[in-house]
């Protein structure tokens, strides 16, 4: 027995577990490898024995914690011993200590080959297992073909082939070269024959391996998943030891569900039957049972049958039975599927037409926020972080705010950023925002990040209507007992700008204000002073006709801070002290901050940063990808076009506006305010006189001007002040030019295209507004919907929307609302009807207003040919005489394309493929060739099924022979030039083919192909 | 999708077997240990056997003074792997016969050979408790 062969062994692990503390500890394992050191020195006194035993002494020892940086050798060395003990130590205790680029790995590649390779399956076993666990590239090169013979071997059985599928598994992520896709989808089919369902299991995780990277070339594996699944749903010859608590292999139905939701669809409507059959007895049949195993085995399959469900986008009845579980599930009292149940909610937000059942659940998750286990909690929080819009905005965030006051430090931070991401969001008004981001910072101000203040300070700044109500909101906070610095920042800044705007109200003279902010700064930071210097030279500047005392009051502090040891607060104090002597000069240095130009929210971006590291589902990131509020934009109110700004008309400011845009990352948030607070520096530290202080502000006086009147008022003083203000200067003239014309976002051209592949994505964006689309076709019939998304925090208005349809196409929209709401979108669909076969493209002819802009755009929708195609397998015994039925132009046309954009035979079928053209592999004989079928329907044609047939020239890939056939003329013609403009779509050197003679190909090739290939001459004769 | 590491540690918190399915250097190892071992044993049986911990997630189930924790990908299905500790644990029963903590303690070799049936390179190839403990017990009457 083992056990007896390695007493050294087990008396080692009782003297460490014996240990009374952690020294002891150290100390006898110290002596260990003291000992197993100098035993391993003079290795020749070793039996394969004793070196076993030690080795694993070393892994025990490693185990513990403890570094072991020598002996690796040895354990290496032991894969190479003959018998099976010490073998097995070898492989076991290396792949433990060491990792895959370790020298001593390479030096034994050779034995470990002659194991795979070798008559012993035991050997074969630990030597997959090794390479499957640890083997590296050099492994992936010179092994692949070995392990892949092993694992279609029939004579070999199923104990080496299921590790061979995994050690296969393993290669291929090393080196995805090593499986030749064209080759490999085959075998993989074939291997899915296969009734032992431990070769199954491990095959099966291959295949969701290979299939996650590249699903068009395995779509013969989709039928057998399908049917594999139907085997252990029905518990259809299942082995009793693969049965677990009556249920037949829980895991390979759960992998099996896993690998089918790498296919994007399910078109043979046979096997998608099949399997939303059993789907439905899945969802149906599982009951709550005693047994916890039996229990948890048939969710863990319910589970991921709902998955399956919400992949393959069912019809809607079945995904209400699903959210129905779903919300059973997040009530039950057992916490495993609550927590599931909430996960799995979660990532059936990405189903559009679910997110109304949803919200009916809205509050019993609102009860797991305050779950015990903050594991359940998180997933609510999540949950309810991405179901949160318009509607449900204001009830969620205020959940959210009262949570907060008892949640636990470390989901404070994530609790915080997440509502006031929603807050900034979803606002139905502006006012509520800043309550709650007050709030916010009152409750939780120490998890409070810069960017959040920041942000409120750029609304306030940018919209007039909040300002008083801000200042008096602030002015609350400010004047609690206790109040968190950030409170004290953000009020001190916004009471600076704003607090002359209260008026007349109680408490809320110049003096009273100032109290107000002067009390707190005993209690706070350097990093806060400068920011409530600021704020006292502002009060002061708006106490018209001064107030004596105040001054005197503030003059002091000024006066106090001159001498400062923080060169920042230093130099405000020096320099508000010089202006604020200047009388009414003061008025124009300190006027109001101009607006900020529009910019994407740091805390979104913030938000999708931590994704990464919160381990969060990516229901965050499809929501984004779902919602239109994605770039969260200001609104920005600059007046375009020369309108007269709203507010200050001795626009002078001494402040840098901001140059950056809204591209810029996060951080310009922090430079936007560090600019504006740093700025004063350029000022002269010496007394200015007034025309060095008029020349300074003269080019930045610029708020409502476009950049022109800048230029000009700027060059008498270039000589003075020239170079930072020239720099001042320019950079404000881009913002100026993108209020005026608005830019998309993104290639206009580049999203039409990808649209012409896929049924959903967007097509339009720019900074106010998304086009969002989502179709569905069938036969003759499409739906569409647009997606009209208002970014903004205003309305946008005069949306129109109007179609121009081909004649081909009857197209109707329905009513388009004239105004969006802020941040809302709006659906609105459109129904296709195709008339007949045409290339012919519809465009939407889009356009809305925003402030006194107005948009127009012109956009190709993609309801193009390939749309009105459904793909459809035809076997020899069909093709051939409907290919030969089809003799001849006009219902068979052939043409020599030229000027062909140059890509792999594989990549090709991918493409057509992609325009719902089904290959079918095998009809042609030429592996140069290509053969697809597909059916295309319009009203006068009806289903009609189309042929083509593509002939490559491997020695020039720049063109090829296309022949299409359909039972229609104007088909066959429009079809060929439609798979022609994919084919050439972008001509690159459409020199090339010029030496080439006509029609056939060039006869003069250093592959006489055509001519020497017989089948492929054979089948041309046929054809 | 995949099982990153299996862990076994008891209640004291010391480790009694790793097996990890992606290389990490032993501090890191260390610092994982420290950190899974602090938030999971603290937990309560009322609550659920999942916690997320970086960006993986931890499946865990107690088994007298030991507990099993397995880390898996965020998407692994979370409840397979929890019936897959108990697979895990009636195979050692199996074969040790009412197995405890101290059976895999001092048999770590046996549970490792256990444990290289069942699960390579972070995916399941093994369900068959027979299949699984064949090899051993054929080691079992060689020696």
């Amino acid at each position: 027995m083992a056990m007896h062969g390695m007493r050294g062994l087990s008396v080692f692990i009782s003297d460490v577990r014996n240990c009374q503390n952690k020294e002891q500890e150290r100390l006898r394992v110290d002596k260990e490898l003291g000992n197993i050191r100098t035993r391993f020195k003079n290795e020749k006194g070793l039996t394969p024995y004793e070196k076993k035993k030690y080795v694993w002494k070393m892994l025990y020892i490693y185990m513990l914690g403890y570094d072991v940086d020598f002996g690796h050798m040895e354990a290496v060395s032991l894969i190479s011993a003959p018998k099976y003990p010490e073998k097995q130590v070898g492989y076991i205790v290396t792949s433990c200590l060491l990792n895959e680029n370790h020298d001593f790995l390479r030096l034994a590649i050779n034995t470990v080959r002659n194991d795979i390779i070798g008559r012993n399956e035991t050997f074969q076993c630990l030597a997959l297992t090794m390479v499957g666990n640890i083997g590296g590239r050099e492994f992936a090169e010179s092994l692949a073909p070995d392990v892949q013979k092993l694992l279609l071997s029939s004579s070999c059985r199923p104990l080496v082939r299921k590790k061979a599928a995994l050690c296969l598994l393993r290669l291929y992520r090393k080196n995805p070269d090593v499986v030749n896709v064209d080759g490999w989808a085959d075998r993989m089919s074939q291997l899915l024959d296969e009734r032992d369902l431990g070769v199954l299991t491990s095959s099966m995780s291959l295949l969701v391996a290979l299939v996650s990277n590249n699903h068009e070339a395995y779509w013969t594996c989709l039928p057998k998943c399908v049917k594999i699944l139907e085997r252990l749903a029905r518990n259809q010859d299942v082995p009793q030891e693969y049965t677990y608590y009556g249920i037949p292999s829980p895991w390979l139905q759960v992998k099996t569900m896993r690998a089918l939701q790498y296919f994007p669809t399910i078109e043979d409507p046979n096997t998608r039957r099949t399997l939303f059959e059993v789907l439905q007895r899945i969802l149906m049949g599982t009951d709550v049972v005693k047994n916890v195993n039996k229990n948890n085995a048939s969710h863990a399959v319910l589970f991921e049958a709902l998955a399956l469900v919400m992949h393959l986008d069912a019809e809607k009845e079945m995904m209400s039975q699903c959210v129905a579980l779903l919300g059973k599930f997040i009530a039950v009292r057992e916490p495993n599927i609550r927590y599931l149940g909430l996960e799995n909610m979660t990532r059936m937000l990405m189903v559009t037409d679910v997110q109304d059942i949803i919200k009916r659940h809205q509050a019993q998750i609102i009860t797991s926020l305050k779950d015990p286990d903050i594991s359940i909690r998180r997933r609510a929080l999540d949950l309810l972080y991405g179901m949160c819009d318009v509607t449900n905005a204001k009830d969620i965030v205020e959940e959210l705010l009262q949570y907060l006051s008892t949640a636990d430090f470390v989901m404070r931070e994530e609790l915080s950023l997440k509502a006031a991401i929603l807050a900034e969001k979803f606002a139905p008004d502006l006012s509520w925002y800043v309550d709650v981001i007050l709030q916010l910072i009152d409750k939780a101000g120490d998890f409070i990040s810069d960017d959040i203040w920041f942000r409120v300070v750029q609304f306030v700044t940018n919209n007039e209507d909040l300002q008083p109500y801000a200042a008096a909101k602030v002015k609350e906070y400010l004047d609690k007992p206790a109040v968190h610095e950030t409170m004290v920042k953000v009020s001190a800044y916004i009471l600076g700008e704003y607090s002359h705007l209260l008026g007349r109200r109680p408490g809320c003279s110049p003096k009273e204000i100032f109290s107000s902010i002067h009390e707190k700064l005993p209690t706070v930071s350097t990093t806060t002073i400068p920011i409530l210097l600021s704020a006292y030279a502002k009060i002061l500047m708006h106490s018209q006709p001064p107030d004596q005392e105040l001054q005197n009051q503030i003059w002091a502090i000024f006066n106090k801070y001159e001498s400062c040891i923080d060169a920042e607060i230093q130099q405000r104090a020096v320099e508000y002290f010089a202006l604020s002597q200047k009388g009414a000069a003061l008025m124009d240095i300190l006027a109001e901050m101009p607006k900020f130009p529009e910019r994407q929210s740091a805390l979104i971006k913030k938000a999708e940063d931590a994704e990464v590291d919160s381990a969060e589902q990516s229901a965050i990131k499809l929501r984004a990808q779902q919602q239109t509020s994605n770039a969260l934009v200001v609104t920005d109110q600059l007046p375009a076009n020369g309108a007269p700004p709203p507010v200050p008309v001795g626009p002078l400011t001494l402040v840098k506006v901001p140059s950056m845009t809204s591209d810029e990352d996060h951080r310009s948030t922090d430079q936007a305010l560090t600019h504006e607070n740093g700025t004063l520096s350029k000022v002269d530290p010496q007394p200015p006189s007034a025309d060095l202080l008029g020349d300074l502000l003269g080019p930045l006086a610029i708020e409502g001007p476009p950049g022109a009147t800048v230029q000009s008022e700027h060059n008498p003083v270039s000589g003075l002040e020239g170079g930072p203000d020239a720099v001042d200067g320019s950079a404000i003239v881009p913002i100026e030019e993108q209020t005026n014309t608005v830019q998309p976002i993104g290639n206009i051209a580049e999203r039409f295209h990808a649209l012409c592949l896929k049924d959903s994505g967007v097509l339009y964006e720019d900074p106010y507004i998304q086009i969002g689309i989502k179709a569905e076709w069938r036969a003759h019939h499409g739906r569409l919907v647009l997606f009209l998304g208002n970014k903004n925090t205003a309305p946008l208005g005069s949306v129109q929307a109007l179609i121009l349809p081909p004649a081909h196409l009857k197209m109707e929209l329905s009513l388009v609302p004239d105004t969006i709401p802020p941040r809302a979108q709006v659906q609105c669909p459109l129904e296709v009807v195709n008339l007949r076969p045409s290339r012919d493209v519809a465009v939407l002819d889009f356009s809305y207003k925003f402030a006194t802009n107005m948009v127009n755009v012109k956009l190709r929708l993609p309801a193009l040919l390939n749309k009105f195609l459904q793909p459809i397998p035809v076997s020899a015994e069909e093709f051939f005489p409907q290919w030969r039925s089809l003799s001849g132009p006009p219902l068979k046309l052939q043409e020599v394309v030229r000027g062909v954009r140059p890509m792999p035979l594989p990549e090709m079928a991918n493409l057509l493929n992609s325009f719902r053209l089904m290959i079918c592999p095998g009809l042609d004989p030429n592996p140069n060739n290509l053969v697809a079928s597909t059916t295309f329907y319009s009203e006068s044609t009806r289903a009609m099924l189309c042929l083509v047939r593509i002939e490559t020239d491997p020695a020039d890939r720049t063109q090829l022979r296309m022949t299409l056939a359909s039972g229609d003329p104007t088909l066959t013609f429009e079809l060929k030039e439609f798979i022609k403009e994919q084919l050439v779509s972008i001509p690159i050197a459409p020199r090339t083919p010029t030496a080439v003679a006509p029609p056939a190909p060039p006869a003069a090739q250093p592959t006489p192909e055509i001519p020497a290939n017989d089948p492929a001459a054979l089948l041309a004769g046929l054809l | 999708m995949g099982i990153r590491f299996i862990l076994m540690v008891n209640k004291q918190g010391q480790t009694r077997l790793a097996q990890y399915y992606e290389w990490l250097t032993l501090e890191e190892r260390r610092a994982l240990e420290g950190e899974i071992v602090r938030k999971c044993l603290a937990r309560t049986e009322q609550q659920c056997s999942f916690v997320e911990h970086r960006n993986y997630k931890i499946v865990y189930r107690r088994y007298a003074s030991l507990f099993f924790l397995v880390g898996v990908d965020n998407d692994e299905n979370e409840l397979a792997i929890l019936e897959f500790i108990h697979l895990l644990v009636e195979t050692m029963d199996r074969h040790f016969g009412n197995v405890c903590e101290l059976d895999i303690m001092f048999h770590l070799e046996k549970a490792h050979f256990m444990l290289e049936e069942m699960v390579m390179n972070g995916s399941v190839v093994e369900t068959s408790k027979t299949n699984i403990l064949t090899p051993i017990q054929l080691m079992d009457k060689a020696s």
